[in-house]
C-alpha cells in the first residue's frame, strides 16, 4: 500500500484529461500527424515551380520552321507544329497556352491566339512575341539587369504555414475543450463533479492547462516539420512565437467552452462548433489574405476571433516583427478570452 | 437528536406541458447515524428527492438542511461531508480504477487512501484495470468507492444494486452495514423490498411524489395489521369472487385482498386461522387449488396503501411515469 501523500485537484485532474488523450490512438493521429499531411500536400500542390514552360502551337504554314526555331532556342518555351483545328482545341482545353500563326508579307506579322483570362497565356503572349520582335531584328531601347527574388518568407508555403498553425489552434482548441466537456456533461459525470468539493477554478484550470501541453507539441512538431521540409523559418524570435500560440490556445479553449457551455448532445455542439469555425475557415485568411474579400466585409472578418491570431503570426514569422509590433492583435485575442471564459462559467451547465 | 437531513414541504415540479410534478411536498427527518430507506415504485420520486437533498437540483418549493446547513448558506461545506453514488454516472472508459478513486480523493481535504477505499468495495484487483473492461457490478462498486473517498458523514446511494450480481449486491451491503458500524448515515434509494428490510433503520414508501407510509419495516408492516400472509385459490375458481367476501369475517384475519388468482389474507396468527379456513371451506364444498403462508413483506404494506404493487407502480401511474427521468 502506497503512504498517504497528498493530492492535488488541479495535477489529478489534468493527468486524468491528458491520459485519456494519450490512451486514443485516433486522437493522437488527428492531431499530431494529420497536420503534417496537410502541410506536406498542400506544400506540394502551391510549389512554385521556378521555370514556367510555356506550351506555344505554331500553325504548319511556310513560316512555320522559322517561327519554331526561334520560340525552341528559349527554354521557358516547349512549342509544336499542328493545323488550326487541332491548335484551336487544345487551347480551348488549356493544353496549350498560345496558337501562332504568321503572315508572308514584307513586314513579318504574326497572329496571336490567346486566351485573356488566363495570366500564363497572356505571359506566353508577351513572351513569344518579345522573342519574334528581337529576332525580326528589334533593338531594345534601355539595359535590362534581372535579378530573381526566393528569399524564405515570399513564397506561398510561408504563407500557408502560419494559418495551419492558426487553424490548429483553432481546431484543438474548439474541439479538445468544447467535445470533452459536452461528453463528460452526457456521462453525468460533471454532474458527479458537481456534488463533490472540486472547486470550479480547479476544473476549469486543467481543461486550460491539457490544452496547452497538447498544443505545444503539435505546433513544435508543425514548425520543425515544415522547417525541414520546406525551409519555412521563423524571422523573430522563437519566444514571441510561442507566447502567440499560448495565447492562441487558450482563446480557442475560452470559445470551446463557450460553444458547449449549454449543449446536451454531440449533435448540438458539432453543429454549433461548426456554425463557429466556418466563417473563420473562410474569412480569417487560413490560406489566402483576406484583402482579397470584398471592401464592406473587411471590419467582420478583422473582427473574428482567428483573424488577429493569423495576422500576429505573419508578422512575427514572415516580417520578424516583435511584441510591440503585434500588441494590438494581442490585446484583441486576450480580449475574446476573457470574455468568452467569463460568460462561459457564468452561464455553464453542470447537469 | 440531531439531524443529518431536515426537509419540509419538499416540492419539484419540471416545466412542460403539461408540467410535471414529480415531488409534491415531502417532510422528512433523517438522523444522524441512521440508514434511511426510500422506498417506491420507477417513477415515485425517489431520485428528484435525493438529487435536491444531494443539492443537484433546486427545489421548487421547500426547505432543505443538511447537517443544520442549507444549501444556497454553504454548499462547499455541505459537499466535504457527503458522498454520492448517482444511479448512473460513466466515469471515463481508458482510466483505471486508481487512477479515478486518485482523482475524486483529490477533491476531499481527507479520508481512506485511494487504494483503502478500492478494498473496501472489494475491487483490489481491478486496481489497474480501464473502466471499460469492468463489468456492471463492478462499475457499480467503484461508483460506490468513489462515494466514499471524502470519509463522507451522509452516504447518498441510489439505487446501488438495481441490476447487480449477487456478490457485489453483498459488497455495497456490506459497505453499508459497516458504515453504520461506524455512525455513519446512509440514505439509499431501492425498489428492492428485501433490500430496504435488510439494510434500513427507517423506511419512507414512496409514491407520485409523496411519503405515504413511514416508519421502521416492522412498524409499516404492523400497519397491515398482521405479519403473516395466507395466501390461496379455489376449486371452483368463480368461488374467489364471492362478493360477500366471507374470508374478511373470520376471527384473526385483518385484511382481504383480491390478487390476480388468489385471495390475500393478512392475518396475525396463521395457526389460528387456518383450521378455521378449512372447515369454512368444507362446510361449503369448495377445495384448495394452491395454499401458501408467508411472513408480510413491505410489497404487501405498498399494495394495502396503493392497490398497487411495487414492481408496476411505475406502470400505472401515467403522468408521473417519466418524472424520474426528468
Amino acid at each position: 500500500m502506497m503512504a498517504a501523500r497528498r493530492l492535488f485537484p488541479l495535477v489529478e485532474l489534468t493527468l486524468a484529461r491528458c491520459r485519456e488523450f494519450l490512451r486514443e490512438p485516433d486522437a493522437i493521429f488527428w492531431v499530431y500527424v494529420f497536420p503534417l499531411f496537410l502541410v506536406l500536400a498542400l506544400g506540394i500542390a502551391f510549389r512554385e515551380s521556378p521555370v514556367e514552360r510555356f506550351r506555344a502551337a505554331v500553325l504548319n504554314d511556310p513560316s512555320a520552321e522559322a517561327t519554331l526555331a526561334v520560340l525552341r532556342a528559349d527554354s521557358r518555351f516547349a512549342a509544336e507544329a499542328l493545323d488550326e483545328p487541332a491548335a484551336r482545341s487544345r487551347l480551348r482545353l488549356g493544353r496549350i497556352d498560345l496558337m501562332i500563326a504568321s503572315r508572308p508579307a514584307e513586314r513579318p506579322t504574326y497572329i496571336f491566339l490567346f486566351n485573356p483570362t488566363r495570366a500564363q497565356s497572356v505571359l506566353a503572349r508577351d513572351a513569344a512575341d518579345d522573342l519574334l520582335q528581337r529576332a525580326a531584328g528589334r533593338r531594345d531601347a534601355a539595359e535590362r539587369i534581372d535579378q530573381t527574388f526566393d528569399e524564405p518568407g515570399g513564397r506561398y508555403i510561408d504563407f500557408l504555414i502560419p494559418g495551419l498553425i492558426g487553424m490548429g489552434l483553432m481546431g484543438g482548441g474548439m474541439w479538445g475543450v468544447g467535445f470533452a466537456s459536452v461528453d463528460m456533461r452526457i456521462r453525468k459525470l460533471l454532474k458527479r463533479y458537481r456534488a463533490t468539493p472540486m472547486r470550479r477554478s480547479d476544473f476549469l484550470a486543467s481543461l486550460i492547462l491539457s490544452r496547452l501541453l497538447f498544443t505545444l507539441p503539435e505546433v513544435s512538431l508543425l514548425v520543425l516539420f515544415s522547417s525541414w521540409l520546406f525551409g519555412v523559418g521563423c524571422a523573430g524570435s522563437y519566444a514571441t512565437l510561442a507566447a502567440l500560440v499560448v495565447l492562441g490556445a487558450l482563446q480557442f479553449a475560452g470559445l470551446g467552452l463557450l460553444v458547449a457551455m449549454r449543449a446536451q448532445t454531440i449533435e448540438t455542439v458539432m453543429g454549433l462548433m461548426n456554425a463557429v469555425m466556418m466563417p473563420m475557415w473562410i474569412g480569417s485568411g487560413i490560406f489566402f489574405s483576406i484583402e482579397r474579400f470584398p471592401e464592406a466585409v473587411q471590419p467582420f472578418l478583422h473582427a473574428l476571433p482567428l483573424t488577429p491570431l493569423l495576422a500576429a503570426l505573419r508578422q512575427v514569422m514572415l516580417e520578424g516583427a516583435g511584441w510591440t509590433a503585434v500588441a494590438p492583435q494581442a490585446a484583441l485575442i486576450v480580449g475574446w478570452t476573457i470574455a468568452s471564459f467569463a460568460v462561459a462559467l457564468r452561464w455553464f451547465r453542470w447537469t | 437528536m440531531s439531524w443529518a437531513i431536515r426537509c419540509r414541504d419538499l416540492r419539484k415540479t419540471y416545466a412542460g406541458k403539461p408540467p410535471v410534478e414529480a415531488v409534491r411536498g415531502i417532510d422528512l427527518e433523517i438522523a444522524e447515524g441512521e440508514c434511511f430507506g426510500v422506498l417506491g415504485p420507477n417513477g415515485a420520486g425517489k431520485t428528484t428527492t435525493i438529487e435536491m437533498f444531494e443539492g443537484l437540483i433546486e427545489p421548487t418549493g421547500g426547505e432543505i438542511e443538511v447537517f443544520g446547513i442549507r444549501w444556497r448558506d454553504d454548499p462547499q461545506s455541505i459537499r466535504r461531508r457527503i458522498g454520492i453514488s448517482l444511479q448512473e454516472t460513466k466515469f471515463s472508459d481508458k482510466l483505471t480504477v486508481l487512477e479515478t478513486v486518485r482523482l475524486f480523493r483529490s477533491f476531499y481535504p481527507s479520508g481512506p487512501t485511494p487504494e483503502e477505499a478500492i478494498a473496501r468495495v472489494g475491487l483490489e484487483e481491478k486496481s489497474r484495470t480501464w473502466i471499460k473492461n469492468l463489468s456492471g457490478g463492478q462499475r457499480q462498486r467503484l461508483a460506490v468507492a468513489v462515494a466514499l473517498v471524502g470519509e463522507p458523514q451522509l452516504l447518498f446511494l441510489d439505487e446501488p444494486t438495481t441490476g447487480l450480481d449477487p456478490h457485489s449486491r453483498r459488497q455495497v451491503w456490506e459497505v453499508v452495514a459497516s458504515g453504520k458500524r461506524q455512525g455513519r448515515t446512509t440514505v439509499l434509494t431501492t425498489h428492492y423490498m428485501e433490500e430496504a428490510e435488510q439494510l434500513c433503520d427507517r423506511i419512507a414508501l414512496v409514491d407520485r411524489g409523496r411519503v405515504i407510509a413511514l416508519g421502521t419495516p416492522p412498524q409499516l408492516i404492523a400497519q397491515l395489521g398482521g405479519r403473516h400472509v395466507v395466501e390461496f385459490a379455489l376449486n371452483p375458481a368463480e368461488a374467489m369472487d364471492d362478493p360477500a367476501e366471507p374470508w374478511r369475517h373470520l376471527p384473526g384475519v385483518t385484511t382481504q385482498r383480491r390478487e390476480r388468482d388468489a385471495i390475500h389474507l393478512t392475518v396475525a396468527e396463521p395457526h389460528v386461522v387456518l383450521p378455521l379456513l378449512l372447515d369454512e371451506l368444507g362446510r361449503r364444498g369448495w377445495t384448495l387449488a394452491r395454499l401458501v403462508t408467508r411472513p408480510a413483506k413491505l410489497d404487501d404494506v405498498f399494495v394495502a396503501l396503493t392497490g398497487r404493487t411495487l414492481a408496476e407502480g411505475g406502470a400505472v401511474n401515467g403522468p408521473n411515469g417519466g418524472a424520474e427521468n426528468g
